[in-house]
């Protein structure tokens, strides 16, 4: 043993290090001024294009959409009380969807030949068909013949729809689990329903999170279909206001807007849940 | 220290995986209280060996009875005998969601409808048999291979089975690890378990094999008591085998 090498002068052949410009454009600044840029772009674009047109912009009439305050007091507007419908729907929706997903993603991974076969027939059965048809088909054939309104049409048809792209979530989370969990859970007795509940479905949720909050991201913004059978949604209620207002551009502008806030909002929480559940493993 | 009644027999067992013939005419029998240890070079079977023996993998043809249960796919008493044959695997398994306790906890609560204090109780009692009591709330991704495969040894413990089945348990363990584990596999032959062993540790071996076992090719080879398979193997394949593992 001679005299410790000094570890501040590395004696190797330093590691490539990305090159400056590569590292300036990965970096979360350079996005997110990426992005204001774009977004500013497009505003500017149609904001030019409505002053070329003559647009008259009336912003100011805006608010009173979201709440009033006058002598009776406080009261929600239009568009608050739509977002509210499309919020409720959304959820309905989804939970409708989320247990069908769960029931057809277990038959198809049953094993069992006839299981199997229903849920692969339904999954392309739903898959093959537009969301608009399927709509038609659930409100216009399906309503009559069952008895249901336009609001249960709404929520059925989208929980149906979307229940196939859950189900395959919920069979790839579950295949992410490895098979030793399913050997380890056999071999303390536990039956397939026991090792699902106990040992596989907890673990592959971590797996379904990310996938799961584009879905849900994805129903709110397909919930505004439904309007096409006049149900008071954020959409139908924009479209109501600018029947009366011919404000357009201000109005779709809005409900882009709070769209988009929605989903924003519900990609952070949900972010903010799959971390939780990182530290927890 | 072993009985006389067998509590494993195999009698003409033969296993395919679609053409592969995996096992062939396998007929062997492990008493109560007996130690084997199976060894044989890879893909010889082993794995496949024990895996039947609890129903991991179902044989197709011959038969295989443990603990007086026949097994078979269709058999409505194979859950009940899972509960009475454990198994370690070499990967441990553990269940990465839940602490060390749970993990020791949750056969017993699920499986056998014991009251949590109870099973508690018994958790802690092998936690400390397996000499890590003072892991018993982290979870498993904070333990060391070592201590994850004493767990794994101790949830197996918990359901309070009659046959312990182990699938080369140190192979995936650092050096250093490996006696650790093997430590606790003695203490356990000293009660009086009877285990059926895959392993290449052949100084355990010698230490707690009532039989050994050299398997190659689907095949049982040889069946002989410790002294005799170390010493005077009948086969070439056998003592080849032996003396290749005995060189490192
Ligand atoms: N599920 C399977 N499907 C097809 N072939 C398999 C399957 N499992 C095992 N085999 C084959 O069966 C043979 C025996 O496998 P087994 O795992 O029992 O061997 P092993 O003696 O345990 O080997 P190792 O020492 O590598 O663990 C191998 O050739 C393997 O490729
Ligand atoms: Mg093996």
């Amino acid at each position: 043993m001679t005299a410790q090498p000094d570890i501040h002068s590395p004696r190797g052949r330093p590691l490539p290090q990305p090159a400056p410009l590569a590292r300036t454009v990965d970096s979360v600044t350079f996005s997110v001024m990426l992005y204001l840029v774009i977004v500013g772009g497009l505003v500017w674009l149609a904001y030019s294009g409505a002053q070329a047109m003559g647009y008259n912009w009336q912003w100011y009439r805006i608010p009173q959409y979201f709440y009033t305050v006058t002598e009776d007091g406080f009261q929600w507007g239009e568009i608050s009380l739509g977002l509210v419908a499309t919020l409720w729907l959304s959820a309905l929706a989804f939970l409708l969807a989320l247990a069908l997903g769960l029931v057809v993603a277990l038959l198809r991974l049953s094993g069992l030949v006839i299981c199997t076969a229903v849920a692969i027939g339904f999954l392309e059965f739903i898959r093959n068909i537009p969301l608009l048809v399927l709509l038609y088909l659930f409100y216009y054939v399906l309503g009559p013949i069952f008895g249901f309104d336009r609001y249960t049409a709404s929520i059925l048809c989208l929980g149906v729809f979307h229940s196939v792209l859950i189900s395959e979530i919920i069979r790839a989370g579950i295949n992410a689990v490895p098979k030793g969990q399913w050997e380890a859970a056999t071999s303390i007795g536990m039956d397939r329903g026991q090792a699902y509940r106990y040992i596989i479905l907890p673990q592959s949720i971590r797996f379904m999170l990310p996938p799961m909050t584009g879905e849900v991201v994805h129903m709110v913004k397909s919930s505004a279909i439904v309007s096409v059978i006049a149900v008071a949604e954020l959409t139908t209620i924009g479209r109501n206001i600018i029947s009366d207002t011919y404000m357009s551009f201000e109005i779709w502008f809005t409900i882009a807007a709070v769209y988009m806030a929605v989903t924003l909002i519900l990609s952070v929480g949900v972010s903010f849940m799959e971390k939780r559940y990182a530290v927890s493993q | 220290m072993a009985g006389d009644a067998a509590i494993i027999t195999f009698e003409h067992v033969d296993k395919f995986y679609g053409d592969f013939h995996a096992l062939k005419d396998i007929s062997i029998s492990v008493r109560e209280g007996e130690r084997m240890v199976i060894c044989g070079p890879s893909g010889s079977g082993k794995s496949t060996l024990i895996r039947c023996i609890n129903g991991l993998e179902f044989h197709n043809s011959g038969v295989l009875t443990v603990d007086g249960i026949e097994v078979f796919e269709a058999s409505r008493s194979i859950l009940k005998l899972r509960q009475e044959v454990g198994m370690v695997f070499q990967q441990f398994n553990l269940f990465p969601h839940l602490t060390v306790l749970e993990n020791l906890m949750i056969g017993p609560m699920k499986v056998r409808r014991i009251a949590r204090e109870e099973a508690e109780r018994t958790a802690r009692k092998y936690l400390d048999r397996v000499h890590i009591p003072e892991q018993a709330d982290k979870y498993p991704s904070a333990l060391s291979g070592g201590q994850q495969q004493r767990v794994a040894i101790a949830r197996s413990l918990c359901m309070e089975s009659r046959i312990m089945l182990f699938d080369e348990p140190t192979s995936a363990l650092d050096p250093e690890m490996i006696n650790e584990v093997l430590d606790v596999m003695v203490e356990l032959a000293d009660t009086g378990m009877t285990m059926v062993v895959v392993t290449h540790e052949m100084g355990f071996a010698r230490k707690v094999a009532d039989t050994m076992v050299f398997m190659d090719a689907g095949e049982i080879v040889e069946t002989a008591s410790p002294e005799t398979f170390f010493t005077n193997p009948e086969s070439a394949r056998c003592r080849a085998f032996l003396d290749q593992i005995l060189d490192h």
